[in-house]
């Protein structure tokens, strides 16, 4: 019997579940990512897209299952800066008072001291990440002056200042200009060949072909997982979707 | 001080410095609201003005327990305050009932129940000085307690400022790099226990939730720096407490409306000419204001 070397795996979600006050948010779901592997997330609204980012960052608890991050516990990936959420546009106060920089020194707090004070490497990082994605006259602009491509990179450059090596992404292509959406898909190259996984949700089809390797789709539990080439096919994401044709998806979507 | 000198009245500063009751009352006054308005910002941008206005209703049963029992007073708010919170979340988890209707039913029991109590024990408790404020008559217990609740809130939110902003702004974020979220939320929800102690000698249990909201919404108009947001937050809480207790010594008004109708008035002035967000936008006026 072939024995399985967790430590192969970045992301091993082994039948989770997760359930609000008794409600089933998502059920026996599955998904295991190597290293640089680009995975796409794809569901309904309400299908357990976020709730799926909520229980692999640990921000809600899994009922049942098991979550293994590059073989260990979520709590260890967590306090070893592992895993990144850029968070969705809507899901974040914009008109906090905050600037770019002030958000991407967040993505350092977890390995700070206790009063979260920036050392000089701290500093780098923060500066070399908001390079990356090219705010660097922007610098001390609050974050509500900025478009929404703007802010979604903001957002990316903490996720790099914070040097994880799983990246779990909430409709990163919504709301944001050309040239964001040239950047970001940059970005995934570079993130691919520097070893780190992706996970990353979306509503346009047609992202997940052009980027995604694999794609998982979801309606509370997986529907089916697999190489994007297999899986996508319209039969599945019909399923997916509760019986709608993909035809009026694509073309809905494009 | 010299702001006021050049209403050629000296005497309006002076005078009353001369009464020890009003030389402690500003102080402590001060201290109270600079605690306040330091909480301020953060429970204005997390969305805790309900929560604020519920924690300081529901210490009001805990404070007559404790007068009634030998106490400290802030022992026993501080027990129902945390105690509120947590039946409000217990409530809203079991029932469908929506979460504004939970809290507005929680402190609303506890409060009247604090009232019942008041009229049923008795003891030398002076329920117009637990619902109005006196900082004119605070004893000099009320006023260790009050210091030492001061230092320790002030203390708690500057170490925790740095996570307590994260945890405002974006909680997920702090949870996935392992920061302990859980003992952030009851950490900010024991300093508005703890802060809504120590205003209510000031204002008054009904109108502390004032003193936890108002300076920071103020600040909040005033700049886009969440540091700046809490100095401005924390200055206009004891400008505002100065003015009102000196307002009220003079023309002889209810102290606490006093403080807390001052906040009010300095509201509405950045509301209209606040530079940026303001409706009359006094933008142009600032040379340099970016």
């Amino acid at each position: 019997m072939e024995t399985i070397n967790y430590q192969n795996f970045r992301i091993d979600a082994e039948n989770i579940c997760v359930d609000y006050n008794g409600k089933v948010a998502l059920y026996d779901a599955n998904l295991r990512l190597k290293p640089g592997q680009i995975c796409g997330l794809v569901g309904m609204n309400g299908a357990g897209k976020t709730t799926f980012f909520n229980a692999l960052t640990g921000f809600v608890n899994i009922s049942k299952g098991k979550i293994r991050i590059n073989g260990e516990s979520l709590r260890s990936a967590q306090k070893d800066q592992t895993i990144a959420y850029v968070p969705q546009n809507e899901g974040i106060d914009s008109q906090f008072p905050i600037s770019v920089w002030d958000v991407v020194m967040m993505g350092r707090y977890g390995s700070m001291n206790i009063f979260r004070c920036p050392r000089e490497s701290d500093i780098q990082a923060v500066k070399d990440a908001i390079e990356r994605v090219d705010l660097t006259d922007h610098l001390s602009t609050p974050i509500g002056n900025l478009s929404g491509g703007q802010r979604k990179r903001t957002f990316l450059a903490r996720a790099i200042a914070q040097r994880a090596s799983i990246l779990l992404l909430d409709e990163p292509f919504s709301g944001v200009d050309i040239r964001t959406e040239k950047l970001i898909s940059e970005l995934f190259i570079q993130f691919k060949n520097e070893g780190k996984t992706i996970l990353l949700s979306t509503h346009d089809m047609i992202h997940v072909r052009e980027f995604c390797d694999l794609v998982l789709l979801i309606n509370k539990t997986v529907v089916a997982y697999g190489e994007t080439s297999e899986v996508f096919t319209p039969e599945n994401i019909t399923t997916t979707f509760g019986g709608i044709s993909p035809d009026f998806l694509f073309g809905h979507e494009s | 001080m010299e702001l006021f000198s050049f209403l050629t009245l000296d005497s309006f500063i002076t005078d009353p410095l001369t009464h020890d009751f009003m030389r402690k009352a500003l102080l402590m006054s001060s201290l109270v609201a600079a605690v306040c308005g330091f909480l301020s910002s953060y429970l204005t941008l997390k969305g805790w003005a309900l929560m604020g206005d519920a924690v300081s209703h529901s210490v009001m049963p805990g404070v007559v327990v404790a007068y009634a029992l030998g106490l400290p007073f802030s022992l026993g708010a501080f027990i129902f305050g945390v105690g509120s919170v947590a039946l409000i979340g217990f409530i809203k988890q079991k029932s469908r009932v929506k979460e504004d209707t939970v809290i507005g039913l929680v402190f609303t029991g506890f409060f009247a129940l604090g009232i019942v109590l008041v009229s049923k024990i008795k003891s030398n408790i002076d329920l117009h000085s637990i619902l109005f404020g006196s900082p004119l008559g605070i004893s000099l217990s009320d006023v260790k307690q009050t210091i030492f609740i001061s230092l320790l809130v002030v203390i708690l939110l500057s170490i925790f400022r740095k996570d307590l902003m994260l945890y405002c702004f974006d909680p997920r974020h702090a949870k996935t790099v392992g920061i302990n979220v859980f003992f952030l939320h009851y950490l900010l929800l024991t300093c508005l226990s703890l802060a809504a102690v120590v205003g209510l000698q000031s204002v008054g249990i009904i109108l502390v939730v004032a003193m936890l909201i108002t300076p920071g919404a103020t600040a909040y108009l005033l700049t886009d720096k969440f540091d700046n947001m809490t100095v401005i937050s924390v200055l206009s809480a004891i400008i505002s407490s100065l003015i009102g207790i000196y307002v009220s010594f003079w023309f002889d008004l209810e102290t606490g409306g006093s403080i807390v109708l001052a906040q009010t008035f300095i509201f509405l002035f950045a509301f209209l000419f606040a530079p940026r967000y303001g409706i009359f936008k006094l933008k142009k006026l600032f040379v340099g204001y970016k």
